[in-house]
C-alpha cells in the first residue's frame, strides 16, 4: 500500500484550524509527507512546547498531494493535544511522518466493504472511504456518534451510503455500529475499522464468526513512532518477527492489523 | 581539529554514542541518520532468550521527560547476533552491545555467546530498574555488582562497561566497586526511577506502576555524577542521561565523560544523534580546541 516511502521529521505550515465538533479540531497542514500518505497511516505532531517533547500520534483524516497539505481530526485528550488545537493559520509545526501501515485498500476491489468508525476513529474511515471509491469497491460506511454532534458523517455521504449510529438514538441507528451493520442486513467481505476497544472486539468476534476478514486500526502511547523503543505494543497470536515473542509494534507493523493476528 | 576518542583500547571516530533502548540496533533510524557518522553505537538490551517485555501502557509523557518500563523486550542472543549484528557489520561505527540477564548464568550466556563475533565492548545492564529479576538487583548493592563484573572479567573477551544506576545512595560507590572487580569503563546514568498517577481513572499511568525517568529533566543530576565519579575513579566514563543537544553533551565531557550517549532525544529529534556530532566540531572549531580529549573533566 505504501507506494512511496518517506519518512522525515520536518516543519509544516498550519493552513487551517477550526472546531469542528466539542474538542474536536480540524487541522490542516502543508507537509512534504503528503506525497507518501495512505489510509490509516499515522503521522506525529509535536506539540510546541519545551516540556512536551513526545509526538502525538494522530491518524491521517484526508491528504491531497497535488497541494502538498496533509488533513488530521483530533480530539484534544490532554495538554500536549490542546497546545496543537491553538496552532493558527500561518503557524509552524513540526512533524513526523509518514508513519505505520494503513489499511489494504487494494484487498477490497470488487469486494464488499463495511468501513466502521466510532468516535475519534472516524478521521482515518474518510481517506479510506474515498480511496474505496476510487477502486469502485461497494462500500458502505458505519459510523458511530454519542450524540447528535455527527462530525465528519456528511463528507462520507460523497463516497457512497452511510449508515450512523448514534447512543442516544438522535440518528441512525440507536446503539452502535454493530447494531447497525446487524440492522443493515448488508454481509461485508471486508470490514476496515477504527475506533474504541470494545467496539473493535465486537468486530473481530464477528468477524471470526461470520468468517470475514476485518482490519482494524490499534492505537497505544508510544514514544518514537519509528520502531525502536519497543513502547507501543499489541499482544499477537504469533511470534513477531522483529523480537520473536508475542508482541508486535503498533507504530511500524501496525496501527492496522488483520484482526486474527492480534489479541485484544 | 580532532574529535577521536579512545576507551579501554577501542577507538572511536567521536564521542556520540546512541544510549541502550533508545535506537534498536539502529535499522529504525537510517531513514534519519547516517550510522557510519556515530561514534558507536549502543545496542537494546540483549539477553540469553527472547524476553516479552512487560504489559502496556509501557510509556508516558512527563515535564521535559519521559517514563518508559518496557521491560527490556528483545529477540534473544541468537537472533541479534544473526540478524543485527549483520546489519552493523556494513558500517564502520563500533558495536557496543547492552547485555542484561535475571542471573549471573543469563549475563554469561549472553557474553560468551558475543565472544567470537565482531562486537567492540560490552555494556552489562545492572540498572533496568524496570524488570523484576536480575538486573537493577546486581546494580544496587556493592558487593552484588563487584561480583557480577568480577564473573563477567573472568569470561568477557571483548572491554567490558558497567551501567550504573542512579537509585543509589551513593553511586560513587557503585563506581568504586566496578573498578575493583576490573571493569573497563562505567557508564552512567541509567534511568531514575518514578511514577505517575492518572487522577482522572485513579491508576497509574503505566502497567508497571514504576517506570524510569529520562529526557531533558534529568541532566542535571546525570552531570552531577558523571562528575563524582570521574572524581571517584580512574576508569573511563559514558555519560548520558538526558543530552539532546552538543552544548548538553559538551556539559558531561567537561564533567569527566570520555564519550557520552544520546538516548530519549533519538524519539523527539530523529536527528539528534548528528546534530550533537556537528556541534561539538563546531564548538572545537568556534573555541580553537584541537582536541575534543583535552575537554575531558577539564572542569575541577
Amino acid at each position: 500500500m505504501n507506494e512511496l516511502k518517506f519518512r522525515k521529521k520536518e516543519t509544516a505550515q498550519v493552513v487551517s484550524q477550526k472546531e469542528i465538533s466539542e474538542g474536536i479540531f480540524d487541522l490542516r497542514v502543508k507537509a512534504e509527507g503528503a506525497k507518501a500518505c495512505c489510509p490509516g497511516q499515522f503521522a506525529g505532531i509535536f506539540p510546541p512546547s519545551d516540556a512536551r517533547l513526545l509526538l502525538r500520534p494522530i491518524s491521517i483524516c484526508e491528504c491531497d498531494k497535488e497541494k502538498e497539505e496533509i488533513r488530521f481530526v483530533y480530539r484534544i485528550a490532554g495538554e500536549g493535544t490542546r497546545l496543537i488545537s491553538v496552532l493558527k493559520e500561518g503557524d509552524e509545526v513540526e512533524i513526523l511522518s509518514v508513519l505505520g501501515n494503513g489499511f489494504p485498500v487494494e484487498t477490497a476491489k470488487g469486494k464488499k466493504v463495511a468501513l466502521m468508525g466510532g468516535g475519534i476513529g472516524i478521521p482515518p474511515m474518510l481517506y479510506t472511504a474515498r480511496m474505496l471509491k476510487e477502486i469502485s469497491a461497494e462500500t458502505v460506511s458505519f459510523m458511530g456518534y454519542r450524540n447528535a454532534d455527527t462530525f465528519l458523517l456528511s463528507e462520507f455521504e460523497s463516497y457512497g451510503k452511510v449508515l450512523p449510529a448514534t447512543e442516544d438514538g438522535s440518528v441512525g441507528v440507536k446503539g452502535n455500529v454493530m447494531d447497525a451493520l446487524r440492522e443493515s442486513g448488508f454481509i461485508p467481505d471486508i470490514i476496515m475499522a477504527c475506533g474504541p476497544m470494545p467496539m473493535l472486539r465486537a468486530i473481530k468476534k464477528y468477524a471470526e464468526e461470520n468468517n470475514i476478514t476485518a482490519y482494524i486500526s490499534l492505537e497505544e502511547r508510544m514514544a518514537c513512532g519509528v520502531g525502536a523503543c519497543l513502547g507501543c505494543v499489541a499482544k499477537t497470536t504469533h511470534k513477531d518477527d522483529h523480537s520473536h515473542v508475542n508482541n508486535t509494534r503498533i507504530c511500524t507493523e501496525g496501527p492496522v492489523f488483520d484482526a486474527k493476528e492480534v489479541e485484544i | 581539529m580532532d574529535t577521536k576518542v579512545s576507551i579501554a583500547g577501542v577507538e572511536f571516530k567521536n564521542p556520540v554514542m546512541t544510549a541502550s533502548g533508545t535506537f534498536g540496533s539502529g535499522m529504525e533510524y537510517t531513514d534519519f541518520v547516517d550510522i557510519g557518522r556515530l561514534g558507536a553505537i549502543v545496542t537494546k538490551g540483549v539477553a540469553n532468550v527472547p524476553w516479552e517485555g512487560n504489559p502496556t501502557p509501557r510509556v508516558t509523557e512527563t515535564p521535559s521527560g519521559m517514563l518508559n518500563a518496557i521491560g527490556l523486550q528483545n529477540p534473544g542472543v541468537d537472533v541479534f547476533i544473526e540478524r543485527d549484528l549483520e546489519f552493523l557489520k556494513a558500517f564502520d561505527t563500533p558495536v557496543i552491545v547492552n547485555v542484561c540477564g535475571k542471573t549471573t548464568e543469563d549475563y554469561l550466556e549472553v557474553v560468551e555467546r558475543l565472544a567470537d563475533t565482531n562486537v567492540a565492548m560490552l555494556e552489562i545492564n545492572v540498572s533496568c530498574p524496570n524488570v523484576k529479576e536480575g538486573a537493577i538487583a546486581f546494580g544496587q548493592k556493592r558487593e552484588a555488582l563487584y561480583a557480577i563484573t568480577k564473573e563477567i572479567k573472568s569470561k568477557a573477551k571483548q572491554p567490558v562497561i558497567m551501567k550504573l544506576s542512579p537509585n543509589v545512595t551513593d553511586i560513587t560507590e557503585m563506581a568504586k566497586a566496578a573498578e575493583a572487580a576490573g571493569a573497563d569503563a562505567i557508564s552512567l546514568i541509567n534511568t531514575i526511577t518514578g511514577m505517575k498517577i492518572d487522577i482522572a481513572r485513579r491508576k497509574f499511568v503505566l502497567a508497571n506502576k514504576t517506570g524510569g525517568l529520562s529526557g531533558p529533566a534529568i541532566r542535571p543530576v546525570a552531570v552531577r555524577m558523571v562528575y563524582q565519579c570521574a572524581n571517584a575513579v580512574s576508569i573511563p566514563i559514558i555519560g548520558m542521561g538526558g543530552i539532546a543537544t552538543a552544548e548538553d553533551a559538551l556539559e558531561f565531557i567537561m564533567a569527566g565523560a570520555t564519550a557520552v550517549s544520546v538516548g530519549a532525544a533519538n524519539f523527539f529529534d530523529p536527528y539528534a544523534t548528528i546534530k550533537v556530532v556537528d556541534g561539538i566540531e563546531d564548538y572545537l572549531k568556534k573555541t580553537g580546541t584541537e582536541t575534543v580529549r583535552e575537554l575531558i573533566g577539564c572542569v575541577k
